[in-house]
């Protein structure tokens, strides 16, 4: 499949880079990048795919990262930790997700009811002794690759990207299957897919389940890497917004989509921070400026471009099916 | 802690509180209803105008209730001009678009005034800021009465003019059905620009009633924008006496669940109230059943 | 366009001359330094004054002749912002890193303090903390980091030491307290800590009160003080919220025995005293402090004052850390980073306005660091404890 081959094509790519560049600089902004895209793809599984916007995001981010760092407190290794946390993560989805489907919640009254769900999160994160509370929870470092913690950026990298990797076959998977179909079919038009048999409910969970695990995963990379968390890192509204700004920028219900976003959006931001070193706020005014800009031209997302490079034809052929 | 002489006090704090609440809810309830536009930069616009009545204070003495004849038609001005040449224009048409315009709107609205203003806090000082006015046991703020006087005026005024003026009728028919409104002549532009003018209105009358008990800096705005979205869902999107309602309620239980549970973890009480209403009763307190 | 696609192509020094603005010019021999601080975001204000503490400091180092020992070597500033996050603050050391900088002085905000301090870690590259009161900065056994200032630990057993000193002093008038805190990290670590260590001196906690950041009404908070009726308020937060505390307080007409801070937003603040003459006095703080009688920290206030800023803690921690690093440098005779990294392990710089005496630096924390007790009185923030830096008699209890 053309999928997979430009999948391949880009996890080659990429996993190169620490072999051809020490720089520091260069290492942390590919993984930064990398890790920006996971959750952009992640959000785009239920927003993109299956049209499903939420604005609260950082309720799986947060969980995966609180489920890290907790079982580590109790000497699980990070490896099964990190299971764990997909694994809540997906929980923590089906729940809010049997809730707010059953209740029949769509458009901006589901992305605003994710959005208190996030927040209800946060606070009780704050007030509750497991998670430190105001205080956050620290991993204590330990380099060495059975405690996930690597002496060079690369590991790191690595990491990422074979979460990156996942989260490109899993949206793969979703423009070729049948649950793809059904997910975009929901999406389309709920009323017309359970005429033809399809189970949106069901179906919708399975989505929410599937994209709260990777932001899960997305949680749980952040506490490995900055080995710090507090509720507000968790569960703030931040990470909700990088998340879905990513992917709709990008393009949504793409493979390449969010990839393009978090990369373009991440390369901007790096750009604009120390520009006019003097005068703080400009970046920021840029950086708004150009989001604005990007949307008014650019109204389907940045995948929405008929770039002819060929690793990019995925991307039109996605547009075009999706 | 049930003893009244907490309690009652503790009911109009949450009542005044919550009316300023309801001023800036109106706004976004208008630009909801009317445009179905989830605006990210309503908490920005918010400290636009903020630190548009600052500025009238501390360059030209003007007192902050009087500034409300500048203010108010400045911050529509604004919102007229926004709506119609860049959000608009940028949105084609498409929500998530339109959500993405109004993030980048935020994020440059509240960076040009950390590069105007810096970031540190600003306040007023005016005469009646520490009076307080003795009702039963309880001591309330001047400005905060006021605030609620305000609060009520604002509201009554936006019912009167979405029911007797030609504009409001507008706006509801447009609300309701963009292209039967256009066939009938109504010039939808227009009428969006009008509405988010409003919005960005009331959210100036709100900055009035708000700077003399509170402060301003580029991050003011953030922390209204949560507080406005529960208000807006529980009123009813669209509807201007549920976000006057919505807000009063919105405020008593967030004075009474931190009375109760801890400032902190009385916040819940808030985001509890607003998941609740999503999932049973979506179209909140006043809204029709869509 | 061009810039974009080959930004990762570029080398470190081209993308250090893009990406950093330079300041103090470009000399000839000059020593690089990172100045890492939150600019933008939430965390703007006190960055940006931490940073004006720094570029102050540099400026008077060059100014005195640079670094003597390196033939005069002037200190060049690259200026950082963290964003207020540490994903940004981490990925500008990692610039500041292969821009070649000898050393990092930031971040201001104690998560951010994490990240970076951890970062900088893997390169070998001193950091010297500025404020960040969090302990975890200087438990976790980094060689790099170097901490001027006291922790928060310390500052609130000195507090409750204090306490006691002065309640006793005055005849034991006060017995109970009420501890109001904002959420995160630090107001909630300085309240459990005095939380366990009060009552040990005999005082009774009645209530600990946690607020968020913003809160935007504190009616009930007072209204909870009236019906606790303490004898001392301890309030821990950031200034907004503590100002907004203290203007409620006096609003309501809500005198407490004393207001006892432990690293009050706005206790120890030129801009509340001005901005707010009454509801600012008597109002005890145990904070960031410089030593009174040293002429030096007068004068930079002036200075300060003269661009239209207040004097505040991050100007003067970070001034003063920057003059530990530069004496550090001085004393390495060069910009390598594991010389100046034991030149700081060996530090007993002491030629500062802080109160804390000679440097001493066990396991990066500077021994002899301390925080001063203020009070505002007649208008002023003077020093009351200890006696060594007593500028004026405590005013203990505020009234009967």
């Amino acid at each position: 499949m053309r999928d997979l081959a430009s999948i391949a094509l880009f996890v080659v790519v990429v996993a190169c880079t620490p072999l051809v560049t020490q720089s520091g600089v260069a290492l942390n902004f590919i993984m930064m990048a990398l890790y920006a895209c996971l959750l952009a793809q992640a959000w785009n599984i239920l927003g993109g795919f299956g049209g499903q916007f939420s604005f609260g995001h950082a309720l799986f981010f947060g969980t995966g990262a609180y489920v890290q760092a907790i079982a580590q407190q109790y000497g699980v290794n990070p490896w099964a930790a990190l299971a764990l946390a997909l694994v809540a993560s997906a929980l923590v989805g089906v729940i809010v997700g049997a809730l707010t489907f059953r209740y029949g919640l769509k458009g901006s009254y589901f992305a605003l009811v994710t959005l208190a769900f996030a927040e209800v999160f946060r606070i009780v994160a704050l007030s509750v002794p497991f998670t430190g509370g105001g205080v956050g929870l620290m991993v204590p470092l330990r380099e060495s690759a059975a405690n996930m913690q690597f002496a060079t950026r690369a590991g790191y990298l690595w990491l990422v990207l074979a979460l990156v990797t996942v989260a490109l076959l899993v949206s793969a998977w979703l423009r070729h299957s049948r649950f793809g179909a059904y997910l975009q079919a929901v999406r389309d038009n709920e009323d017309a897919a359970r005429a033809v048999g399809v189970n949106p409910f069901r179906v919708k969970l399975a989505a929410i389940a599937l994209s709260g695990a990777l932001m899960g995963a997305g949680g749980a990379f952040y506490v490995q890497v900055f080995q710090y968390i507090d509720p507000g890192i968790a569960y703030g509204p931040s990470t909700s917004v990088e998340a879905l700004v990513a992917a709709i920028v990008g393009g949504m219900g793409t493979l390449w989509g969010p990839v393009l976003g978090a990369l373009a959006l991440h390369v901007l931001a790096d750009l604009t921070r120390n520009l006019f070193g003097q005068l703080p706020g400009i970046n920021m005014v840029i950086y708004g400026s150009v989001l604005v800009l990007i949307v008014m031209f650019l109204p389907r997302g940045i995948a929405g471009i008929g770039v002819p490079v060929r690793w990019l034809r995925a991307v039109r052929r996605g547009d075009r099916n999706g | 802690m049930l003893d009244f002489g907490i309690l009652f006090p503790a009911v109009l704090n949450g009542l005044t509180t919550g009316a300023v609440y309801a001023l800036v809810a109106l706004g976004l309830t208008l630009i909801y209803g009317v445009l179905h536009i989830i605006n990210f930069a309503h908490g920005a616009a918010l400290m636009l105008a903020l630190y548009a009545v600052y500025l009238l204070k501390e360059k030209l003495g003007i007192d902050p209730y009087l500034a409300l004849v500048a203010v108010v038609p400045g911050m529509f001005a604004l919102g007229y001009l926004l709506q119609r040449v860049v959000i608009n224009r940028a949105s084609h048409g498409k929500d998530e678009n339109i959500l993405l315009v109004t993030l980048g709107l935020a994020i440059v609205m509240e960076n040009l005034a950390l590069l105007a203003f810096k970031s540190d806090t600003r306040t007023i000082e005016t005469a009646y800021t520490l009076t307080t006015v003795a009702i039963g046991p309880a001591m309330i703020a001047l400005p905060k009465l006021i605030a609620f006087g305000g609060a009520l005026v604002v509201s009554a005024l936006m019912l009167l003019l979405m029911a007797r003026t030609d504009l409001g009728r507008a706006i509801r028919a447009v609300a309701k059905e963009k292209h039967g409104a256009r066939l009938m002549g109504i010039d939808v532009d227009h009428v969006y620009a009008m509405s988010f003018g409003i919005g960005l209105a009331c959210l100036g009358a709100a900055a009035c009633f708000l700077m003399p008990a509170y402060y301003v800096n580029p991050q003011v705005g953030g922390g209204f924008v949560l507080v406005a979205f529960t208000i807006v869902v529980l009123g009813g999107m669209g509807s201007f006496a549920g976000a006057l309602v919505g807000g009063l309620l919105v405020g008593v239980v967030e004075s009474l669940g931190g009375l109760y549970f801890g400032e902190s973890l009385g916040q819940v009480g808030i985001f509890a109230i607003f998941i609740a209403v999503l999932l049973f009763r979506p179209q909140g307190l006043f809204g029709a059943r869509t | 366009m061009s810039t974009r696609r080959h930004f990762m192509s570029q080398s470190a020094a081209a993308a250090s001359a893009l990406a950093f603005p330079l300041v103090a010019g470009a000399q000839p021999k000059t020593v690089k330094i990172g100045v890492l601080h939150p600019v933008t975001g939430a965390l703007a204000y006190s960055g940006q004054q931490c940073r004006e503490g720094a570029l102050m400091a540099i400026e008077d180092i060059n100014k005195a002749g640079g670094i003597k020992s390196m033939g005069g070597a002037k200190i060049e500033a690259l200026l950082g912002d963290a964003q207020s996050t540490p994903q940004a603050g981490t990925a500008e050391v990692e610039k500041m890193n292969e821009a070649g900088v000898a050393a990092i002085v930031g971040a201001y905000a104690s998560a951010i303090c994490l990240a970076t301090t951890q970062a900088a870690a893997k390169y070998n590259l001193p950091h010297v903390v500025d404020v960040g009161v969090a302990d975890q900065i200087v438990e976790r056994g980094l060689k790099n980091t170097f901490r001027f200032g006291p922790g928060y630990k310390k500052c609130a057993e000195i507090a409750v030491a204090n306490l006691h000193v002065l309640n006793t002093a005055a005849g034991k008038p006060a017995r109970t307290v009420m501890i109001i805190h904002e959420e995160s990290l630090f107001g909630t670590g300085t309240a459990n800590l005095l939380a366990r260590e009060l009552p040990g001196y005999g005082y009774e906690v009645k209530e600990v009160i946690k607020h968020a950041n913003p809160t935007r009404d504190f009616n009930n908070i007072v209204l909870r003080m009236k019906a606790v009726n303490p004898d001392i308020v301890i309030p821990a937060n950031y200034y907004n919220e503590y100002a907004l505390l203290v203007r409620t307080m006096q609003q309501q007409k809500v005198t407490p025995k004393a207001i006892y801070s432990v690293l009050g937003g706005a206790a120890s603040s030129y801009k509340f005293v001005k901005e707010f003459p009454e509801a600012a006095n008597g109002i005890i703080d145990c904070n960031h402090w410089f030593n009174p009688k040293d002429k030096r920290s007068a004068e930079l206030r002036k200075r300060v004052e003269a661009k239209g800023l207040f004097y505040t803690y991050e100007v003067f921690n970070t001034y003063t850390a920057m003059m530990l690093l530069a004496d550090a440098i001085n004393r390495a005779k060069s910009a390598d980073r594991a010389a100046i990294t034991d030149a700081l392990e060996k530090s007993t710089f002491s030629d500062h306005f802080m109160p804390y005496g000679a440097t001493k630096f066990v396991n990066g924390q500077n021994t002899g660091a301390q925080p001063l007790m203020t009070q505002v009185l007649k208008g002023d923030i003077k020093v009351i404890v200890p006696r060594d830096y007593r500028e004026i008699d405590p005013v203990f209890p505020l009234r009967a």
